[in-house]
């Protein structure tokens, strides 16, 4: 018997004891009408051959494992970066669930959202009721001072109208009738949440500022952080940057205290988040930067409409990432970058230029977001490394062309390769037959990881298995220096486990590296 | 090793008044239905009969905008009964979300080579775009089956999971279904589950027991030659390791477990299944459906039984004896008698440890009662429970469980259920990943019901002993008095006892 009170085995060790391992392999040849294992191995073989990764890559219908998600995800968590805004998706409830599941696992935190929970007859009669008996219930029971609404593809398939939707409610008495209720069409068939999160910030900027008079506040700046699993640790990096510098600006969508709130006794539905009045006031700024070019498109160009000078940048990481980021803000705010930062700056090329040797030809494959992969690609270049894939499952025709042009910048990015549309199955071809040295990506990336042996750096929305990386930035000079660590960690880490065996490779085993 | 306790009812009967009161009239009304203060579970009749005072209403739709916490008939089929068979390409049909969220969340193990011989841990999804909204999915469907077959062609059949638009846009997955499975001599399995179907994710595991029925049952050459002892389990996911710590106890006492449901499972195994003596279901309420077609199909009687913690596993041991005659019922004895002492160490070890604390619990399928003795085993008291997609039937067998003034909540929502913890505090909630983090916020323990936390397994004698370890680690961490800064403190409630 392999349990003991004593030494209690849970299902890692439980299940490699030999009890277990005979009563598993009896199952498989017994009961589950298994393949020969030589057909197994041979199959698997094949998989790692470039004769399968062209079948792989002729795939035109079928998607696996991609590295994205649905507009309404996007949606909610950019609600979620409002004060006191309780996101209410408008469609089928199951899909609430798993955003709020989603999110939950990432930041292990709280994440709160509402459905109409439509049903059966709701989709043949369309979702009025629920649009009203919904807000009239989630502005009783949660208290909001704004409800944003957003869609699943349910809702979307069959045509209900937001606009009119709410306006029924509102005319209903729901809701008072000066209460927010902002709303974005979210089809779930449609982008990905980069773009769920950009049409629901605009949402809410129309809301807000449609038909206001704008009266220009010369120097402040409103800064859209995007879609960001490190927003917590990210947005804070950011305002501390900003209030270095001086400068006035508005945070609009922030989720960093609503997704760090602290334990004390008390549970917060709500905590932090854009003031409504910010949000008001925000028309009025000079300039709107987006620090996600990919996932603001729709917001900026109205941001455009409105009269204020704009411009995006790729989720600013690494020494001219940031750079160029804090030169368009001292331009625009007319502050001078203080001193304190160039130091900062200094200590984060300090810090590669020690670590050079280490990075320099290594080879990355590099999946995520748009505006991530632009960025890493970029530092790792900066380190001397070779980003050899990039992917992007949400990454469209015009990102590949930025893509191209960033690559061709640098030597570095001679041999580099554009992936955009494609998905993890086909990055596991990528790693058999053009292998790196390392992965970055999330936490699906460990399939990968496993099957190829290449080295995962987590870095990128959703980690569920790694705790807490969240909380610290990647942008800025000090994201720099964080993300640079994590990559020599992993380098040397695998150094180590290769050269540790007693007698046999341990002479490189180096105290000092 | 039942526990003698009675709840306080007048308590939890003010708590539900307080909740109803601050829902506007009509949803008070509605809710009103959901949720009630059980009678004495001592005092229950024969299985089946209603205890009108444990009694409440269920299955029925969710309230828009209070925050339930279901999901959805997609999540009943693939994420619950389908999506475990692990040698199956199970294909989420529709836009990418639905897939991506329930992407190797369920945690039901498998052994197997993933993406070669089995596809469990993997996200097939046709990513509906626009035109396929307009012009419909089926020739895509179609082309998707031709590339499963050309980059996994080990995979035993395939199974095409309906999100919501497939529904509406009037696809004919069936069609396409019974068409590609002659082509490629396979089993092809369209399952209607789009969300919006039923009111949580129960419809989905009722047409998912459906499509086994209509699917795959009789629809291939079975060659197989049974035994007198031959059983199925069904209704184990097999989480973290469940059904094979519950398989281990099975076949010692004598028993052949000729397919296990879901959990770990093959098409094999499910297309067996009718060749066996006798179902034993877990998750009654995910798949009763099939057990009941299975007993006026072939006869096949079907046995609830209940393995977690050891004063119910004795007694579904011995239940499942009894049914198969003394040879098995002389080794179930030895069987018994063989884990006595582990259990023993267990609960001394544990007990003291635990000894009154409360429990509050918010679960699906056969949680919330099925758990309930496994914490009594432990000294503990459940003072709550509910069910998130329960029916009439679970509740009734609910009563047996529960002791005289427990709180009982259905398709509780995020509101209702702040309150009731906040109102009772008790010392542990078990319930899912969206309860996890606003509990603990509040100082309160939790352990995950569903995943168990990513510990498990919790079935068999072997996961009593975790179950019991991990319901120690969570009550007695010392972080539960750290919550308060020493300059604010009041009377301190954290606690800790270090681990043995």
């Amino acid at each position: 018997m392999p349990q003991s009170a004593e030494k209690i085995l849970d299902h890692a060790p439980l299940f490699r004891e030999p009890e277990y391992r005979q009563m598993l392999a009896e199952k498989k040849l017994n009961f589950e009408c298994p393949h020969q294992d030589q057909v197994v191995t041979d199959q698997r073989e094949f998989t790692e051959t470039w004769e399968y990764r062209e079948k792989n890559f002729a795939r035109e219908a079928l998607v696996i494992n991609p590295a994205k998600a649905c507009q309404p995800l996007g949606a909610v968590f950019a609600a979620t970066g409002f004060e006191r805004t309780m996101p209410f998706v408008h469609g089928s409830q199951g899909c609430v669930a798993y955003y709020r599941s989603h999110l939950s696992r990432h930041f292990k935190e709280p994440a709160s959202a509402v459905s109409s929970s439509m049903t059966e007859d709701a989709a043949v009669f369309g979702g009025l009721k629920n649009m009203v008996d919904g807000l009239a219930n989630t502005y009783k029971l949660y208290d909001p001072k704004m409800i944003a609404v957003s869609t699943t593809c349910m809702a979307e398939v069959i045509g209900d109208d937001l606009h009119s939707f709410i306006e029924n409610a509102k005319e209903e008495g729901s809701v008072p009738r000066d209460f927010d209720v902002p709303f974005a069409h979210t089809p779930a068939f449609v982008g990905s949440h980069v773009d769920g999160y950009d049409v629901t910030v605009k949402g809410i900027l129309e809301h807000f500022w449609k038909g206001q008079e704008r009266t220009e506040a010369l120097g402040t700046i409103n800064i859209i952080p995007g879609f960001d699993g490190f927003c917590v640790g990210n947005n804070r990096e950011l305002k501390r940057l900003l209030d270095l510098m001086g400068v006035s600006y508005t945070f609009i969508q922030d989720a960093s205290d609503q997704f760090d709130t602290p334990s004390d006794g008390e549970y917060r539905m709500y905590d932090g988040g854009t003031k409504i009045q910010d949000v008001k006031n925000a028309l009025n700024a000079e300039a709107t930067l987006s620090l996600q070019h990919y996932n603001t498109r729709k917001t900026l160009e109205y941001c455009e409409e409105v009269g204020q000078a704009t411009a995006s940048f790729h989720y600013p990481l690494g020494v001219q990432a940031t750079d160029e980021f804090l030169v368009e803000v001292s331009a625009i705010s007319g502050k001078e970058i203080p001193e304190a930062i160039r130091l900062e700056r200094g200590r984060l090329v300090d810090a590669m230029a020690d670590s050079q040797s280490w990075l320099h030809g290594r080879k990355y494959a590099l999946y995520g977001d748009p505006d991530f992969v632009h960025a890493m690609a970029r530092f790792i270049m900066e380190t001397g490394g070779e980003p050899t894939h990039c992917l992007a499952t949400n990454g469209t025709k015009a990102w590949e062309d930025e893509m191209k042009e960033l690559l061709a910048s640098s030597p570095f990015g001679k041999e580099a390769q554009v992936w955009a549309g494609k998905d993890l199955w086909a990055m596991r071809s990528l790693l058999f037959t053009e292998p790196v040295d390392l992965l970055i990506g999330n936490s699906y990336g460990k399939y990968l990881e496993r099957d190829t042996g290449t080295p995962l750096i987590r870095l990128m929305f959703p980690i569920f298995d790694r705790h807490h990386h969240h909380r610290f930035a990647l942008m800025g000079y000090q994201g720099g220096l964080r993300v640079l660590t994590t990559i020599l960690d992993k380098i040397f880490d695998k150094l180590d486990r290769e050269t540790s065996e007693t007698g046999v490779t341990d002479y490189s085993y180096d105290l000092t590296r | 090793m039942s526990l003698e306790y009675e709840n306080d009812g007048a308590l939890h009967a003010k708590l539900i008044e307080e909740v109803l009161s601050q829902y506007p009239d009509k949803t008070a009304k509605r809710r009103k239905k959901h949720l009630n203060v059980a009678k004495s579970g001592d005092e229950a009749g024969e299985e089946g009969e209603v205890l009108s005072e444990c009694d409440v209403k269920s299955n029925i739709k969710s309230i828009p905008g209070v925050m339930t916490i279901r999901g959805c008939a997609y999540a009943g089929s693939k994420g619950v009964v389908w999506g475990p068979v692990k040698d199956m390409v199970h294909i989420s049909h529709g836009p990418v979300g639905c897939g991506q969220y329930s992407w190797s969340q369920r945690r039901n193990y498998y052994v197997g080579t993933t993406g070669i011989d089995t596809f469990g841990t993997m996200q097939f999804t046709s990513d509906f775009q626009e035109k396929d909204i307009v012009f419909g999915g089926d020739k895509k469907l179609e082309q998707i089956i031709d590339e499963i077959e050309e980059l996994f062609p080990l995979n035993k059949g395939i199974t095409v999971q309906s999100e919501c638009p497939i529904g509406l846009i009037g696809d004919d997955t069936e069609a396409v279904s019974r068409k590609k499975a002659k082509e490629i001599e396979k089993t092809i399995v369209p399952v209607r589950c789009e969300g919006f179907r039923g009111v949580s994710q129960s419809l989905g595991h009722h047409i998912a027991n459906d499509a086994i029925r209509d699917w795959v049952f009789e629809k291939r050459d079975v060659e197989f030659e049974g035994g007198p002892y031959d059983v199925n389990v069904v209704g184990d996911y097999n989480i973290g390791g469940d059904a094979w710590a519950s398989r281990i106890l099975l076949e010692e006492i004598g028993l052949r477990v000729v397919g296990n449901w879901s959990g770990d499972a093959t098409l094999a195994e499910i297309e067996r299944a009718p060749k066996a003596k006798l179902n034993l279901i877990h998750c009654y309420r995910s798949m009763n459906y099939i057990c009941r077609h299975m007993e006026e199909k072939y006869g096949i009687a079907w046995m609830e039984y209940n393995f977690f913690g050891p004063s119910q596993i004795e007694a579904s041991l011995r239940k499942i004896a009894k049914h198969f005659g003394p040879e098995i019922e002389e080794k179930t004895e030895k069987v018994i008698a063989k884990y006595r002492p582990l259990i023993e160490e267990v609960i001394a070890k544990y007990r003291p440890r635990l000894e009154g604390n409360t429990v509050m619990l918010y679960v699906g399928g056969l949680r919330p009662r099925h758990v309930i003795t496994a914490y009594e085993d432990l000294g503990m008291v459940i003072v709550g429970t509910g069910y998130e997609f329960g029916h009439n039937d679970d509740y009734q067998r609910t009563a047996h469980y529960v002791k005289n003034g427990t709180l009982i909540y259905d398709d509780v929502t995020g509101y209702e259920l702040e309150k009731f913890i906040e109102g009772v505090r008790p010392n542990l909630v078990g319930s899912g990943i969206k309860e996890k983090y606003p509990v603990q916020k509040m100082g309160i323990p939790f352990r995950q019901m569903h995943s168990w936390d990513y510990s498990g397994p919790y079935h068999g004698y072997d996961g009593f002993a975790v179950f019991a370890r991990d319901v120690d680690l969570a009550i007695n961490n010392p972080v539960w008095g750290l919550f308060e800064a020493p300059w604010k403190r009041r009377p301190s409630h954290g606690r800790a006892m270090a681990a043995e």
